[in-house]
């Protein structure tokens, strides 16, 4: 089984995200850089797969040259090839999804992994625009991976509940927190890594569908009431939240 | 100006983010005949209750074999009823349904998408949009390019609006063209979440935090829970140690929500969990560290320890909601 798995290179969840000079994105200075939390769970399917079914197991990414770090620790978690499709800092989904859909048309993957939602535009787009473009069967958001025969059965979080889905191969499947333990890479194999080549590919150019016009970041005003643990103070919350807040 | 809404069904209504969907559509457009709902499988009585939004047409695509979902399935059926009336524009819900399903069909119908959109405004010709990105962090103000367009609607965010004198929607019945291949995802069946409201249907949650101590003590969060009739959430610390299951986390990795009050018991507000939820209409906090992040974003805030504080209270909103003591 020959497993593809596309990831992307996001700020680290604890950063503190600042407006560039530009007003359109995020000021990169001081941030640090980290596999798209969603795509850890992706990798580690892929490989749990691999070891199950053999095949191979591939990691692309779509950006810039610094985004070897996140494929090195692809490669480190057990990832055997790793390719940068080279673009310029573009967040259309669609530029995204054609240049991966390129990529996946030339090695046809049976299964193709990514996270659910890249958390920096948090699109959730990649996994259907791809499925749109190359035509492979679609889960999102999969929590639970069973693959049998040629059968695959997952396991996809809806409101109030899950969603069993039947599918077959060639799929896409979107990864949601809980599909896996993510393995952390060894000391080795992290060393490793380091001397492991990457394949580095030019972006096709798409016309952009999406525009920027600013990047803000959004100040709620809140009414910021604060009270005590009297009991007082207790009733005095219930009265807000009713007469007030009309909540209750 | 034409639009298409797609509208989901739940028991004899809509659900309710396709009418906040319908009246998205009414206020972008001038002219309210220019807009119109598509639904696969819908009945009569369902459909009939867009008309109190605004609603005057509905296609309703009919097929057996849309009875079970297939993403691909019901993207090919958007596809052709589009090919037969040409919108400019479609909205879709930005639950899990809709994220799965417009970009799907955008991709198919040629045009461009946004997702998880919280405003949407006509500025001459242009549709600008805002959505919230990383994390909500930040938003982004943005138009798409191409002449067609999809976006879906952060749940939740846009109001419903019922019209005055609703009119009877006409329904036209739509026979999709379908085979098998459309059919290579299948949903089997659904497993319930037992008897427990989903953060993401909920109009108030209550969350509890690494605050509460343990999983014995959780039933603080839930007897309030219960006394609002509010769904229960739990931060990432108390998720990952295993005291809560992941469906009720709210945050980055878990679900972002904008329920009309959200109670944080106990929660200190990691930049992770205010990203999930700090679009609630309402934010109350209780914690006992005065300068714990999450007071910053609250509207009411007790400065306490959630041990005394949730049993009070929870007795005096059981007793100002009338609610029989259990």
């Amino acid at each position: 089984m020959n497993v593809l798995i596309c990831i992307s290179r996001v700020p680290d969840t604890a950063t503190k995200i600042v407006v560039g000079s530009d007003g359109k994105t995020i000021d990169n200075q001081g941030v640090k850089f980290i596999i798209n939390p969603y795509d850890e769970y992706a990798i580690e399917e892929g490989l749990r797969i691999k070891e199950k079914f053999g095949g191979s197991v591939t990691a692309v990414t779509v950006g810039s040259e610094q985004s070897s770090d996140i494929l090195r620790t692809a490669l480190a978690m057990g990832v055997e090839k790793a390719t940068i499709i080279k673009a310029p800092e573009i967040f259309d989904s669609y530029f995204v999804a054609y240049n991966l859909a390129e990529y996946a048309k030339s090695i046809k993957p049976d299964i193709i992994l990514l996270g659910r939602q890249s958390v920096d535009f948090d699109s959730f787009q990649i996994p259907s625009l791809l499925a749109g473009l190359i035509d492979y069967n679609l889960v999102t958001v999969v929590s639970k991976l069973t693959i049998d025969a040629n059968k695959i059965i997952c396991e996809r979080d809806v409101e109030g509940g899950k969603e069993i889905v039947e599918t077959n191969l060639p799929c896409i499947i979107s990864a949601q927190k809980g599909l896996n333990e993510p393995r952390y890479p060894k000391l080795p194999d992290i060393m490793k890594a380091k001397s492991k080549p990457i394949e580095i590919l030019e972006a096709k150019p798409t016309d952009l569908k999406m525009e920027v016009i600013s990047m803000e970041i959004p100040m709620k005003q809140r009414i910021g009431k604060i009270l005590s643990d009297s009991d007082e103070d207790i009733n005095e919350l219930v009265r807000l939240l009713h007469e007030e807040a009309k909540v209750i | 100006m034409k639009i298409m809404v797609f509208l989901e069904p739940q028991g004899n209504v809509l659900k309710r983010t396709s009418y906040e969907a319908i009246t998205a559509a009414i206020n972008l457009s001038n002219d309210p005949n220019n807009i119109f709902g598509v639904i696969i499988n819908g009945e009569e009585n369902q459909i009939q209750t867009a008309g109190n939004y605004g609603l005057k047409r509905v296609i309703n695509a009919k097929n057996e074999l849309l009875k079970s979902y297939s993403s691909k399935a019901n993207a090919s059926t958007l596809y052709q009823v589009s090919q037969l009336e040409n919108p400019d524009i479609v909205l879709f819900a930005g639950n899990s349904m809709g994220l799965e399903l417009a970009p799907l069909f955008a991709a198919k119908y040629d045009a461009g998408y946004i997702s998880d959109c919280i405003a949407l405004e006509k500025v001459n010709d242009e549709i600008i949009i805002r959505k919230p990105v990383y994390a909500g962090k930040a938003q982004i103000k943005a138009l798409l390019k191409t002449a067609k367009k999809v976006f879906s609607l952060r749940p939740n965010v846009f109001t419903a609006h019922q019209v005055e004198n609703p009119e009877n929607v006409q329904i036209t019945d739509f026979n999709p063209q379908l085979n098998e291949s459309d059919f290579g995802t299948k949903v089997t069946s659904k497993i319930k979440n037992e008897g427990k409201l989903d953060v993401l249907e909920a109009d108030i949650i209550v969350s509890g935090g690494r605050g509460i101590k343990g999983p014995e003590n959780y039933y603080l969060i839930e007897n309030l829970a219960d006394a609002l009739g509010a769904a229960v959430g739990a931060s990432r610390a108390v998720v990952d140690a295993g005291w809560r299951p992941h469906n009720e986390q709210v945050g980055q990795t878990g679900k972002t929500v904008s329920p009309t009050m959200y109670i944080a018991c106990g929660i200190s507000g990691a930049v992770q969990h205010l990203a999930g939820m700090s679009s609630s209409k309402i934010i109350v906090a209780i914690n006992k560290d005065k300068d714990a992040p999450i007071f910053k974003i609250a509207d009411y805030g007790i400065v306490g320890d959630i041990f005394a504080v949730l049993p009070k209270l929870t007795e005096k909103i059981n007793a100002i909601k009338g609610n029989e003591k259990i």
